[in-house]
């Protein structure tokens, strides 16, 4: 457990990179790497989420596009409202201000969770897997069909919400705004992980009964890991909307919760930096492989089965055994 | 502090205890003795909350607890040693003892790290070392004092030397008695006669699913004959 100085000055050297990114990428004269740069944020939160359950707590959850959905829609729909001046519900202002729909969208996120993981975690296994597929699919088809928010088409958001006097269109901007989350969700999921909750989550993979008797309820110790897990989905679907200006059902479909499960697996499984690896390597492939064929998936199949199989825990495994071959 | 009456458990179908009979008073030390499958292993179970007993008493602090969950009898205060070393093999030594730590009952001088480490030195110096990488005898002092830092009323020690070497077999004896010393109740699973004798003060015989004996250390000692037919080895 002992940290060597040597992580801290390559994290401190990966920082630095970060935050020189947007510059490095105009000087090579292509910005627009700073805007895939900021998809890889935003997925990697989300990623970072999922593996929280799936890595940390052992709950394999094929449901979370539903809260990484329910958060961007929160962020349309606050807009539309807004835009239109009609209040939500006939009580609820609409709002563009990034510091009320956020927190609403984690906040609301959070509660969906609660009640999607308070049901599904009554199971365990395959049928937990189903169950949340299932929930997310019900709240797929529910979007689909509300046709006041665009149904099908989803909701064009024209302008991304406001925060002080930041343009949020502005592609450095957004990214810097997004590079803050994302250190500082990293770092309170790497607080919550080594913190004896963190613990307790970790002994329960191991072993529920043991926990039982030792005096722990499995139960809620996983439900609220499952409520922590949707709100950071619901924050990098509320985060997306802004950067895409745009929502739709898509992003609660179960292929994006199968794609947030390959950035994780992709990445390591049980890792605090895996899933933003992995969420780079998902996005980086992708239009790559899209570039060469429309079949890029194909190609993203071959190369997760040949990390499964021979890496033992994912790219930052793969990265660490380079590295660290000689310490 | 403990009764068990006329318990009966099953796995499935097949029955295993058909009529057990034990008690353990506060600060006693009482082993449950007999040979493989007569079923200690499930009686301990069966008090746990792990198995769901068919038929019978299990009280407990004057409380009912038959068929409750494991949690809420561990959280009234039994804390058990499992058999085998079942560790949280990738927590550090320290994270282990104190993820599930709770002083539940307000037990006066509470275990705290410092006192387990105190107890079983060895446990200090591999603190930051993770549980799986222990060997067997620290895995299974490690397991002691996960269960000590629950500030349990009843310590249950299911098989908590087998397979260890004769070394670090005293290590863990040792320990036990420094607890009953302080008081602490215990109920043991053991097959070493000599050292229960010793240390413990009741015990009982199972012999297929049911308590056939009962008593003292002494009683134990003037039957020899009559416990060597039951517990033979």
């Amino acid at each position: 457990m002992r940290t060597p100085i040597t992580t801290y000055l390559s994290l401190a050297v990966l920082l630095v990179l970060l935050v020189a990114l947007p510059t490095l990428a105009d000087l090579a004269n292509y910005p627009a790497f700073t805007s895939v740069a900021t998809r890889v944020l935003i997925y990697g939160i989300a990623a970072a989420s999922l593996n929280f359950v799936l890595g940390f707590g052992g709950m394999v959850s094929f449901g979370h596009a539903a809260f990484f959905g329910i958060g961007g829609y929160v962020v349309g729909i606050l807009y539309q409202h807004y835009s239109l001046g009609e209040p939500l519900f006939g009580v609820f202002p609409g709002s563009n201000q990034l510091l009320v729909t956020v927190p609403l969208a984690v906040l609301v996120s959070g509660a969906m969770a609660a009640l999607i993981g308070a049901l599904s975690l009554r199971t365990g296994g395959v049928q937990f897997i189903m169950i949340t597929l299932a929930f997310a699919q019900m709240l797929f088809f529910l979007f689909v069909s509300l046709k006041t928010y665009g149904g099908d088409d989803g909701l064009i958001i024209r302008r991304a919400n406001e925060l002080g006097g930041l343009n949020l269109r502005d592609r450095p901007t957004m990214y810097y705004l997004c590079l803050t989350i994302a250190v500082s969700f990293l770092f309170l999921l790497w607080r919550i992980v080594n913190s004896r909750f963190g613990n307790v989550l970790i002994g329960l993979r191991q072993s529920e009964r043991r926990m039982a008797a030792l005096g722990l309820s499995a139960y809620r110790y996983k439900l609220a890991a499952f409520v922590i897990s949707g709100m950071g989905c619901g924050l990098a679907g509320a985060l997306m909307a802004n950067f895409m200006r745009y929502v739709s059902p898509d992003m609660m479909h179960w292929t994006k919760s199968g794609e947030l499960m390959v950035m994780v697996i992709l990445g390591g499984v049980g890792t605090l930096f895996g899933p933003f690896i992995g969420a780079g390597a998902f996005i980086m492939l992708e239009s790559l492989l899209a570039a060469w064929t429309e079949n890029w998936q194909l190609g993203l199949g071959f190369i997760l089965l040949l990390l499964v199989l021979y890496t033992n825990g994912g790219l930052q495994a793969l990265f660490s055994r380079l590295f660290r071959r000689d310490a | 502090m403990l009764s068990v009456s006329r318990l009966q458990s099953a796995y499935g179908r097949s029955q295993v205890l058909f009529d057990v009979e034990l008690e353990v008073g506060d600060g006693e030390v009482v082993t449950l003795l007999g040979r493989n499958g007569m079923g200690k292993t499930t009686t301990v179970r069966s008090i746990m909350g792990l198995l769901k007993p068919m038929d019978g008493d299990i009280r407990f602090g004057g409380r009912e607890v038959a068929g409750a969950t494991p949690e809420s009898i561990a959280r009234l205060g039994v804390g058990l040693v499992p058999e085998g070393r079942q560790t949280f093999a990738t927590l550090t030594v320290r994270e282990n003892l104190v993820a599930t730590a709770a002083n539940r009952l307000g037990r006066p001088r509470p275990w705290t790290l410092d006192r387990v480490y105190d107890l079983f030195p060895r446990l200090r110096e591999r603190a930051r070392q993770t549980a799986g990488t222990l060997s067997g005898g620290e895995q299974q002092m490690l397991v002691v004092g996960r269960a000590l830092m629950t500030n349990p009323k009843l310590l249950i020690l299911d098989e908590a030397t087998e397979g260890l070497a004769p070394v670090i077999r005293a290590e863990i004896w040792a320990c036990i008695e420094a607890l009953k010393a302080e008081g602490q109740s215990i109920l043991l699973i053991d097959k070493n006669l000599g050292v229960l004798k010793r240390i413990a003060d009741r015990h009982y015989i199972l012999e297929k699913g049911r308590t056939v004996w009962s008593g003292s250390s002494d009683d134990l000692t003037r039957n020899a004959e009559l416990v060597q037919g039951y517990v033979g080895l």
